[in-house]
């Protein structure tokens, strides 16, 4: 079976391709060179001292969890509200203000960024962490819509209609009945607008000052100016993060399926 | 009726927090980006009182005396240095030779023992109608100039629109060669991910949890943490080099990274989900006996391939094709970070311009042509993915 065998090797090779690079950084961590080569010429922890220590990457890091915090608030609650209200067929215009909301990941963050520049510069508000946290919210938001519609969409109609029919109030009803069902999307969706935030660099470089950089920040320009094994070691963090949100969306849409 | 009447009320009450900050963070940004490419206030806003004088001139003739007075009085009542160096450089661009007529003209209204007469008794240049010229047409607040300039055109004296000389010409090389990384990313990514979406199709079980977990993870990952795996992969040390010489099939380093090679490599890398998730839900959705009812009916491999599996799975392949593009001209960080100064793409000239040197009128213009090309292709791609069985 030459076709198999071809099959086989081709798929291989490809996970190979995808996977690969995200196993190689890992080791480099742990290195106790200064430059971020193999072979690895003994085993220290000496990168992660420095990311925990160092003070521009202790600052980046808690700026990081400051945006990103702020961020998960704010476009989980504005896209968890919107998502609800989208729910409604007789609203005029549906269509297009669905794809109002999907929009932002769709334009260059460049494009974005340039006018979000300019538009902060007249607020005043460059240089602030609000700056930021608004910039990091227009394009996280999406990731909440996408996954709070898909919850809502999910639920069963004449479950609601039961507990109205019960003589529950609209209140009532949403918040004993709705949001309970829904909360594995909400969950989810901020879990994205979290890691959406955490990675997002190029806004950043447009509307963050020094004293707002963040880990992703800090990492692009330690690639282009200083390479060193601290990146490695802030991508083994990334990479256990995304290991754990991974694990939180996947139980999450498990919850999900097991309600329905 | 009124419960469904505020029903609707309340849906609208819900809907509008994200529509206004939508429309006043999103929206609005991506106006004045484009206000900055058509608006031209730097010169407008120091000379009012000769925009007042100018209609009445006929463009030919020396400047009138009215002209010269409103030139004075405008000049004298400028007192903010950072406007007039704006100013300077715009007419500057338009008209060389300013530069020092402006700076030498400035310094001796400064001189209030003996007043100057006019302008022409500063400077002869100021006799010169096309000096007045330059400021007549400066004086308009809206311009198609940076526009013009992002696709490398311009107006000539007469104002007719046509090349800029080719030492001028950069941006539409930039153009060009965005959409080229574009296109054979795009091409890569369909040459690795329409086979790769096929076999894991066609697998059940944990052969193909294993493949599709393999597009996941990256997907998962930080765009930074890839990026920096394949600076690591990639560099002159790297484990890319280090293998090849290990197994002695070169001898030299191969130059894989700050080359369009290293970009190719680490964009497909990134975007190859993107590519294999379309095709893969559209070919799970076609029934697994019409390749043995071909095969039966005595079509060989490759015609069953072409005449089934082929037309059935390219919308997958064109969902996928157009969000691979759409995402790979819009890229900044791998170019900027694996790429060579020759593969720099249109966002890095937009950043470049509008922090390295702050002309945003130019990182608006390449702004407007980067959105529509971008929205002119997600159109296309809502359309093809709204056609899709069973969604609607």
């Amino acid at each position: 079976m030459p076709m198999k065998l071809a099959k086989v090797t081709f798929a291989s090779l490809t996970i190979l391709f995808l996977v690969a690079p995200l196993i190689a950084i890992l080791p480099l961590a742990f290195t106790s060179s200064v430059i971020l080569t193999y072979p690895i010429p003994s085993w220290s922890l000496r990168w992660f001292e420095e990311l925990f220590f160092a003070d521009a990457w202790r600052r980046a890091i808690v700026n990081s969890l400051i945006i990103g915090t702020g961020t998960t608030l704010l476009a989980t609650v504005l896209g968890t509200a919107a998502s609800l209200g989208l729910r409604n067929r007789v609203i005029l215009f549906r269509g297009s203000i669905r794809t109002l909301f999907l929009l932002p990941m769709v334009v260059p963050a460049v494009v974005l960024g340039v006018g979000m520049q300019v538009l902060l510069a007249r607020f005043g508000l460059t240089n602030s962490y609000a700056g930021v946290i608004i910039a990091h919210t227009v394009v996280a938001v999406p990731f909440v819509v996408v996954s709070v519609t898909g919850a809502l969409a999910g639920i069963d109609e004449r479950v609601e209609l039961a507990a109205q029919s019960l003589g529950a109030s609209p209140a009532t009803v949403f918040r004993r009945v709705t949001l309970p069902l829904a909360m594995p999307g909400v969950l989810s969706g901020a879990v994205l607008a979290f890691a959406t935030s955490l990675d997002e660099v190029v806004l950043t470089l447009f509307v963050a000052g020094p004293n707002q950089r963040t880990l992703a920040r800090q990492m692009f320009s330690s690639i282009r100016e200083n390479i060193s094994p601290a990146i490695a070691a802030a991508a083994f963090l990334f990479i256990a993060a995304t290991i754990v949100i991974g694990l939180v969306v996947v139980a999450s849409r498990s919850m999900l399926a097991k309600r329905l | 009726m009124s419960g469904r009447a505020s029903r609707t009320g309340r849906s609208l009450l819900l809907l509008a927090p994200l529509f206004l900050f939508l429309v006043g963070f999103f929206l609005w940004p991506l106006f004045s980006m484009m206000s900055q490419a058509v608006s031209d206030p730097a010169v407008l806003r120091l000379l009012p009182r000769t925009a007042a004088v100018m209609p009445d001139w006929d463009r030919q003739s020396p400047p009138t005396m009215p002209m010269q007075t409103a030139m004075i009085e405008d000049l004298k009542a400028v007192d903010d240095d950072q406007a007039l160096g704006d100013m300077v450089r715009r007419l500057n661009s338009a008209r060389s030779g300013f530069r020092t007529l402006m700076s030498r003209t400035t310094s001796a209204l400064q001189d209030t023992a003996n007043p100057p007469a006019d302008l022409v008794s500063i400077d002869k240049r100021w006799e010169k109608p096309d000096f007045w010229l330059a400021i007549a047409d400066a004086l308009s607040p809206l311009t198609d100039r940076n526009l013009l300039a992002a696709v490398d055109l311009g107006r000539n004296a007469a104002g007719e629109i046509e090349h800029l000389p080719a030492d001028q010409s950069v941006n539409r090389v930039i153009l060009l060669r965005t959409f080229w990384i574009g296109a054979l990313v795009t091409f890569a990514c369909a040459c690795i991910g329409f086979p790769y979406a096929i076999i894991a199709a066609s697998l059940s079980g944990w052969k193909r949890d294993l493949m599709l977990a393999a597009v996941l993870l990256p997907l998962w990952t930080s765009l930074l943490v890839r990026t920096a795996a394949w600076f690591i992969l990639l560099q002159e040390q790297g484990l890319i080099n280090d293998l090849l010489r290990g197994i002695g099939l070169i001898d030299a380093p191969l130059p894989l990274i700050f080359n369009r090679t290293g970009v190719i490599i680490a964009m497909t890398h990134v975007l190859l989900p993107f590519m294999v998730l379309p095709i893969y839900s559209v070919l799970i959705t076609i029934p697994k006996n019409l390749m043995p009812a071909a095969a039966s009916l005595g079509a060989p491999p490759w015609r069953a391939f072409l005449r089934v599996l082929l037309p059935l799975s390219l919308r997958g392949v064109a969902s996928g094709g157009l969000l691979v593009f759409i995402s790979a001209i819009g890229y900044y960080i791998t170019p900027a970070l694996i790429g060579g100064p020759g593969d720099q793409m249109i966002s890095s000239i937009i950043a470049f311009y509008a922090t390295g040197t702050a002309n945003w009128g130019m990182a608006g213009a390449l702004g407007v042509v980067l959105l529509v090309a971008t929205l002119l292709l997600y159109s296309v791609y809502a359309r093809l993915s709204a056609d899709e069985p069973g969604r609607r």
